[in-house]
């Protein structure tokens, strides 16, 4: 396992999101309200691009007719066929021990400790006052 | 917030080793409605600037149901350039033709067709265009690409003088691989109205595929209009039970022997518990219909074909491998639904270890065969 410098904080506000390549493996990046998460960009299913699915919140009825919407841009539909998965887990809404994706832990460094190590920043500047998003992968 | 995002992955280059597959049913669509304008006299163009498209459905703005995702096709499947999902044939090339390693993709204009139009005459005008559109802007420039005579169903002798046209003309003939229906007609398919449509596809020489959707008029399940989209999804099955059904009981099959048949995108694991039904009744029954002379599966055996998507997704894999051994490994034709959301992917979509032959017959041989492009 080593740490990755992925991007800086600053290139990825609220609501965006990036697909960045690890160790040969695409990770798809998300800033939710200032959260950051990182999932395994290849949907257990059939492999639809995760990155390009859409954000929503997770919607449930203990009966027909009674709706709750709670844990709004938390749930990411597979732009295919709709999988919903916990971003915060990688795991199905509908199948969860079987059919999850992989989630990796993004964390925010100041560019200071980065400068000294020990990381791989193969593809991202490092400067002593920026912020950025590290990976272990 | 959602962010569409600008740059795409680039298209994986084919792997010499990828499987060359047959993809039975690829949705083109034109960017603008006005794209089709050319291939319409004037007379059409204004009526379609001034009436627009109008179904023989209750629900005027729109389909009845929604979809599982925008225009219902997969997210990534918006073009660079713009423009709905499967109107850009280089980005359908760089998307999926080439990394699929799709060797023959069989063309299935829905979006629209001109079929099922309520005014016939506009819907023999529109299919018409559509065929023309459909080998000017797509199979004269992608040869791995045929595209299927689109035609006005419900007036018979319309849709046979459509036929004879592609098939007569030395130009069009070779772009075409079939002629296609939609699953929801005003009558089920079995009824004479469409004989002519049938006698033409066999003077063509081509099959008749069916393609689930379609707006008949009438509810879209037996037991009236459901409420949501699933149900519509679910109800293609039902749909496809219904039409072949009356095309075996009312002697299709027997009248024409040559005849060949392909349901698609409406599932198949149904299939062998209707033979299964049809046989006994069939047994019990037959003086009402004496002119069936064999068993109706013998007929299905022999005439039907079904494309494989939106495939079944048993969670015990072995249940999908005897469903396929009822109906037979030569029977089933891979599609994948591009650009559609529920698209099937080819590397995923078999979730079996099967013979080398049966796998290449379900993803190439066997639609080699119908399609006639060995």
């Amino acid at each position: 396992m080593a740490r990755h410098v992925i991007a800086r904080v600053a290139d990825l506000p609220p609501g965006s999101r990036t697909l960045v390549t690890v160790k040969g493996r695409p990770i798809a990046v998300f800033n939710v309200g200032g959260e950051f998460f990182g999932l395994f960009n290849r949907c257990p299913h059939q492999g639809g691009s995760l990155c390009e699915g859409k954000l929503v919140g997770l919607l449930q009825a203990r009966e027909p007719g009674r709706y709750t919407y709670t844990r709004r841009g938390e749930i990411l539909r597979c732009p295919w066929h709709g999988w919903e998965f916990d971003i915060r887990t990688g795991k199905s809404w509908c199948d969860p021990d079987r059919v999850r994706t992989r989630s990796y832990r993004v964390d925010v460094e100041g560019g200071q400790g980065l400068v000294e190590g020990p990381y791989v920043a193969e593809t991202v500047p490092v400067t002593v006052d920026e912020e950025y998003l590290v990976i272990e992968a | 917030m959602n962010v569409e995002l600008r740059e795409r992955p680039q298209a994986a280059a084919t792997p010499l080793s990828r499987l060359a597959i047959a993809d039975c049913d690829i949705h083109p669509t034109r960017r603008l409605l006005a794209d089709i304008h050319p291939y319409l006299s004037k007379r059409w163009q204004e009526h379609l600037q001034t009436f627009g498209l109008r179904y023989r459905q209750p629900y005027q703005n729109g389909p009845a149901y929604p979809k599982g995702q925008p225009q219902a096709c997969r997210r990534d499947a918006v073009p660079p350039g713009g423009g709905k999902p499967g109107c850009d044939l280089d980005f359908m090339r760089a998307q999926h033709l080439d990394p699929n390693n799709v060797q023959l993709g069989i063309l299935n204009p829905l979006s629209p067709s001109g079929q099922g139009f309520q005014n016939t005459d506009f819907s023999i005008a529109f299919c018409r265009a559509i065929n023309d559109w459909q080998v000017a802007e797509w199979t004269s420039r992608e040869k791995r690409l045929r595209a299927s005579i689109v035609v006005p169903y419900e007036d018979g002798a319309a849709s046979a003088a459509e036929i004879d046209r592609c098939a007569g003309d030395p130009q069009l003939a070779p772009h075409f691989a079939q002629v296609l229906l939609l699953s929801r007609t005003a009558e089920p398919l079995g009824n004479r109205r469409y004989w002519p449509i049938y006698e033409a596809a066999l003077r063509a020489g081509l099959p008749v595929g069916v393609h689930a959707f379609g707006y008949g008029g009438s509810p879209i399940t037996a037991g009236g209009w459901p409420s949501y989209y699933i149900e519509e999804m679910v109800g293609h099955a039902q749909c496809s039970q219904a039409l072949l059904t009356s095309m075996v009981i009312e002697g299709v099959f027997e009248k024409f022997p040559a005849l060949r048949v392909v349901l698609i995108e409406s599932g198949f694991a149904w299939l062998p518990s209707l033979l299964w039904r049809m046989d006994k009744h069939w047994a019990r029954l037959r003086q009402e219909t004496p002119h069936l002379r064999r068993l109706p599966s013998e007929y299905v055996r022999d005439q039907v074909w079904l494309t494989t998507q939106p495939m079944e997704e048993p969670a015990d894999p072995a249940q999908l491998r005897q469903a396929i051994e009822w109906i037979g490994w030569d029977r089933l034709l891979f599609a994948t639904d591009y650009p559609h959301w529920d698209f099937d992917d080819p590397s995923r979509v078999l979730p079996l270890q099967v013979a080398e032959a049966q796998r290449r017959a379900f993803f190439l041989d066997n639609a080699r065969t119908v399609y006639g492009t060995h």
